[in-house]
C-alpha cells in the first residue's frame, strides 16, 4: 500500500472517532448555545461505564457470546445519557440559558473539574481494560499493513451516527421542531413548542454521543483518570473548523484534522500537534465563523 | 485553692498542653519521614501507589524489628520508631514546593523522601538546600538534577535515566541482536525526549552502522496510536524503542500487538515492567524490557546474596497487595534502606542521638548499602547521586503458572552503564562510554 493510501486509511480511522466525539459537542452548542467544556468528562464517563459493563458482562458468562460486549458498549452510553444528562441539564445548565456565553463556559468548566474528581471517587485511580471487543473483529490486511477490524467498525459507527443525526434533524418532525428552536426559541415557545424538553433532549443526545465516543474508545486503551482532557481540546478544534453548531461541519472538520494529522505523523512527525491548529488557523483566517456556520448579524 | 496554686495549676496545664502540642518529630524515640509520591493522577497507579505500598510494607517490618536479614535487623531507624506523613505529589511544582515547606516547617519531619516527577525534583532541590532539610529524591530520572546543580542536603538514591538506555543497547549487543535500523515512539515531554536521546547516543556507539529511522513523539496521554503504528509498520525497522509508561504504554502495547508490530520489529521498552501486572498475558512474549534497575522480575530471578532480603520483601508485598512488586517499590526500598543506613551511621558517630540534618547529610555522602535492587553507591555528584546495577530481560508468559517471567536476563554492573564522576551523561555517551567497567 503506498503512502497516500496509508495516510488516507489512518486519517479516516482517526476522523471517524473524532467525529463521534465532536458531533455531540456541536449539537449541544447548536441547540443550547452552550460551549460544553464538560463534554470531555462525559466522554471519559462513557469509557469508564463501558469498561465496567463489559467487565460485568464477561464476568457473568459473556465468553460464550462475546459479541454481546458490543451491546454492553452501547448500553453504557445510553445509561450515561439517561443518568448524567438530566442531572446536568435540569439540575444546573437550565439556570444559565440566555446568560453570557463566557459564563456558560466557566460553568461547564467547573462541571468538568467536578466530574474529574467524581470519576476518581467512583472508579478510583487504577486503570480499566476491556480489550475483548477490540480483537473480536479480527485483522484486515491492506497491502503490507494489518489493521484491526475494530478500527473500521468505528468508521462505520461514525457514518451511522452522522447519518442518524442529519436525518433526524432534517427528515423528521422532531428534527424540524429542534431546528425551529435553534432558529428562534422564543417564537417556537409561543407556537406551543415545549422548549425545555427540546433542550433536555438535545443535551441528552449530546451526552450520549460523547459517552459513545468514550465507550467505543475504551477497548483500545487503558481507561485512566484524565482521559477527557486531551479529547476536549481536539474536539474543539474540529467543531471550530467546521463551524460551531454544524453537523456537516463537524464531519468535514474531523476529516481535515484526521487526514492532516495522519499526513504529519508519516511525513513530518515533529509537526503532529502543530498541524491540527495550523489547519484551524488557516480556516479561521478565511472563514472566521468556521466552514459551515452561517454568518450572523451582530445583535445590538 | 490559693492564687499561687491556681497559677501553678495553670502553668502546669500550659506546660502539659505545650508538651502535647510538641510535634512527634521532636521526640527522640521516633523518626518522622515525609513521603511524597503520586497518590492520584496518571502516575499514581504505575509508580506512586506501588511505591507507597512498598514503603509501608518495609516500614512495618522495620518497626517490628528482626524481620529483615542483616544488616537490617535493628528495630526502626537506630531503634527509633519510624513515623510517616504521606503527601500526594499531584498538582504541579508550585504546589509541591508549598507542601515541602509545610512538611519541613510545620510537620517538622526529620527527612523527606519523595518525587517521581523530574519537574518536581528540579523544583524541590534548591528549596531543600534553602531550608537545610535533608531530602532524598527516590525516583525521578532526569540527569539534570546534579549535572546542572549542586546541593548539600539533597541526595538521589536511584540511578538517573541514562543507565536505562545504555543498558538496552548493551543488551542488544550481548544477545548479538542484529540491528540494521531502529525507530522510536516516546512521550512528548522531557522524559520521552531524553530517553530517546540517550538511546540514540548509545546506539551510535554500540551499533554505529545502524540507521536511525522515524522518531515519533505523540503527546502525553494520547491514548490512540493507530497512525503512529502504521508509520512504524511501514518503516520495518529492526527494533522500536519506547520509554512510554503507564496508560500510554498499555494503550500502545494493546494496539501495536493487535496489529503485529512486535512480529515485524523487536519491541524494546526502557521501563516497561510496571505494566505487566495489568496486562498479564496481553504483554507479548519476546519483548526486551528494563525496569530502571535490577527491580521486579529481574531482581527475583537474580538470586545470590541478596535473595533473602529480596524474597522477604517480595513475599510480604505480594501477601499484602496480591500483586508482585514492580520497579517503584524497589526504588522506595532502596531509598528507605539507604536512609536507615545513614541514620544508624550518624548515630554511631554522635553518641546515639537522633541525627540532625547536617549529621544525616554527612553520613549519606558517598554511602553504599545493599538493597533488593543490588549494591547502591552514592558515587556521583560528590556523593549525592547513586549508581546501581541494571538488568534487561525478555518477556515470556508461563502458561502453566499463569504468570509473566523474564528470561535471558543480562545483568550490568553499575559502573558499566552509569557515567563516571565528573562527566555529564551526554558527554559520556558522545565520547563512547570512557571509563565504563563492564567486566
Amino acid at each position: 500500500m503506498d503512502l497516500v493510501a496509508t495516510i488516507l486509511v489512518d486519517g479516516l480511522i482517526y476522523a471517524g472517532w473524532l467525529f463521534i466525539v465532536s458531533v455531540g459537542l456541536t449539537l449541544v452548542f447548536g441547540v443550547l448555545n452552550i460551549l460544553n467544556i464538560a463534554h470531555g468528562s462525559l466522554y471519559a464517563i462513557g469509557a469508564y461505564a463501558s469498561a465496567t459493563l463489559v467487565g460485568i458482562y464477561f464476568a457473568n458468562g459473556g465468553d460464550a457470546i462475546p459479541w454481546g460486549s458490543y451491546a454492553a458498549l452501547i448500553l453504557a452510553a445510553v445509561l450515561v445519557a439517561l443518568v448524567v444528562g438530566p442531572i446536568l441539564e435540569r439540575g444546573l445548565l437550565r439556570f444559565f440559558y440566555g446568560r453570557d456565553e463566557v459564563l456558560n463556559v466557566l460553568v461547564t468548566y467547573a462541571v468538568f473539574l467536578i466530574l474529574e474528581d467524581v470519576m476518581k471517587l467512583i472508579w478510583g485511580v487504577n486503570p480499566y481494560f476491556v480489550y475483548e471487543p477490540y480483537t473480536l473483529l479480527g485483522d484486515v490486511e491492506i497491502g503490507p499493513l494489518f489493521y484491526v477490524g475494530y478500527d473500521f467498525a468505528v468508521i462505520a459507527a461514525a457514518i451511522i451516527v452522522g447519518l442518524g443525526v442529519w436525518l433526524t434533524l432534517n427528515r423528521t418532525r422532531m428534527g424540524k421542531v429542534v431546528l425551529a428552536v435553534i432558529h428562534d426559541s422564543e417564537m417556537s415557545q409561543t407556537m406551543g413548542v415545549n422548549v425545555p424538553r427540546i433542550y433536555l433532549g438535545a443535551f441528552m443526545a449530546g451526552t450520549f454521543l460523547a459517552a459513545l465516543g468514550g465507550a467505543l474508545t475504551a477497548p483500545m486503551i487503558s481507561v485512566t483518570p484524565g482521559l477527557g482532557v486531551n479529547v476536549i481540546i481536539v474536539a474543539f478544534a474540529v467543531v471550530i473548523i467546521g463551524g460551531l453548531g454544524s453537523v456537516p461541519g463537524a464531519a468535514i472538520g474531523a476529516l481535515m484534522v484526521g487526514i492532516s494529522r495522519a499526513a504529519s505523523v508519516h511525513l513530518l512527525p515533529e509537526a503532529e500537534l502543530f498541524i491540527i491548529y495550523f489547519v484551524m488557523a488557516v480556516v479561521l483566517m478565511f472563514r472566521p465563523e468556521g466552514l459551515f456556520a452561517k454568518t450572523q448579524a451582530r445583535k445590538i | 485553692m490559693t492564687t499561687k496554686t491556681k497559677i501553678g495549676g495553670a502553668f502546669a496545664a500550659l506546660t502539659l498542653a505545650a508538651g502535647l502540642a510538641t510535634p512527634a518529630a521532636a521526640q527522640d524515640d521516633t523518626f518522622k519521614i515525609g513521603v511524597i509520591t503520586f497518590l492520584s493522577g496518571q502516575a499514581a497507579e504505575s509508580f506512586g501507589v506501588p511505591a507507597l505500598n512498598g514503603g509501608k510494607v518495609l516500614i512495618d517490618m522495620l518497626n517490628q524489628g528482626g524481620q529483615l536479614p542483616a544488616p537490617y535487623t535493628q528495630k526502626g531507624f537506630g531503634g527509633m520508631t519510624i513515623e510517616v506523613v504521606e503527601v500526594d505529589e499531584a498538582g504541579g511544582a508550585t504546589k509541591q514546593v508549598q507542601e515541602f515547606r509545610n512538611l519541613v516547617q510545620r510537620e517538622e519531619v526529620d527527612a523527606v523522601v519523595g518525587y517521581v516527577s523530574s519537574g518536581n525534583c528540579l523544583a524541590i532541590a534548591p528549596v531543600a538546600d534553602e531550608l537545610k532539610a535533608f531530602t532524598i529524591l527516590y525516583d525521578c530520572g532526569t540527569p539534570r538534577v546534579f549535572e546542572t546543580g549542586s546541593f548539600d542536603y539533597v541526595f538521589r538514591t536511584a540511578a538517573h535515566a541514562t543507565m536505562d538506555n545504555v543498558s538496552l543497547a548493551r543488551y542488544l549487543k550481548a544477545r548479538d541482536f542484529p540491528v540494521e535500523s531502529f525507530a522510536g515512539l516516546n512521550q512528548d515531554y522531557a522524559w520521552g525526549q531524553d530517553s530517546w536521546a540517550d538511546f540514540k547516543g548509545s546506539m551510535a556507539q554500540i551499533y554505529p552502522d545502524a540507521e536511525e529511522k522515524t522518531a515519533l513523539f505523540p503527546k502525553f496521554g494520547a491514548g490512540q496510536y493507530g497512525t503512529e503504528i502504521s508509520a512504524l509498520l511501514r518503516e520495518r525497522a529492526s527494533l522500536v524503542h519506547s520509554s512510554n509508561w503507564g496508560g500510554d504504554l498499555q494503550g500502545f502495547l494493546l494496539q501495536a500487538t493487535a496489529r503485529g508490530l512486535h512480529e515485524r520489529s523487536q519491541l524494546v521498552l526502557a521501563a516497561g515492567d510496571h505494566v505487566i501486572p495489568q496486562l498479564q498475558d496481553k504483554m507479548p512474549d519476546g519483548i526486551f524490557l528494563g525496569a530502571r534497575g535490577v527491580n521486579g522480575l529481574a531482581a527475583k530471578a537474580r538470586g545470590g546474596e541478596l535473595a533473602e532480603l529480596t524474597d522477604t520483601l517480595w513475599n510480604a508485598y505480594e501477601a499484602e497487595y496480591e500483586a508482585f512488586p514492580v520497579q517503584a517499590p524497589f526504588r522506595m526500598w532502596q531509598a528507605l534502606l539507604g536512609l536507615k543506613t545513614a541514620v544508624e551511621k550518624a548515630m554511631a558517630e554522635n553518641g546515639g542521638k537522633k541525627p540532625n540534618d547536617e549529621e544525616l547529610a554527612a553520613a549519606m555522602e558517598g554511602l553504599a548499602w545493599d538493597a533488593p535492587s543490588g549494591r547502591i553507591e552514592m558515587a556521583l555528584a560528590g556523593g549525592h547521586q547513586a549508581i546501581q546495577p541494571n538488568a534487561i530481560g525478555t518477556t515470556k508468559w508461563n502458561e502453566a503458572e499463569g504468570r509473566m517471567e523474564l528470561v535471558d536476563v543480562e545483568y550490568f554492573a553499575a559502573r558499566c552503564v552509569n557515567p563516571p564522576e565528573g562527566t555529564t551523561s551526554q558527554e559520556w555517551l558522545a565520547a563512547g562510554f570512557p571509563g565504563a567497567q563492564c567486566d
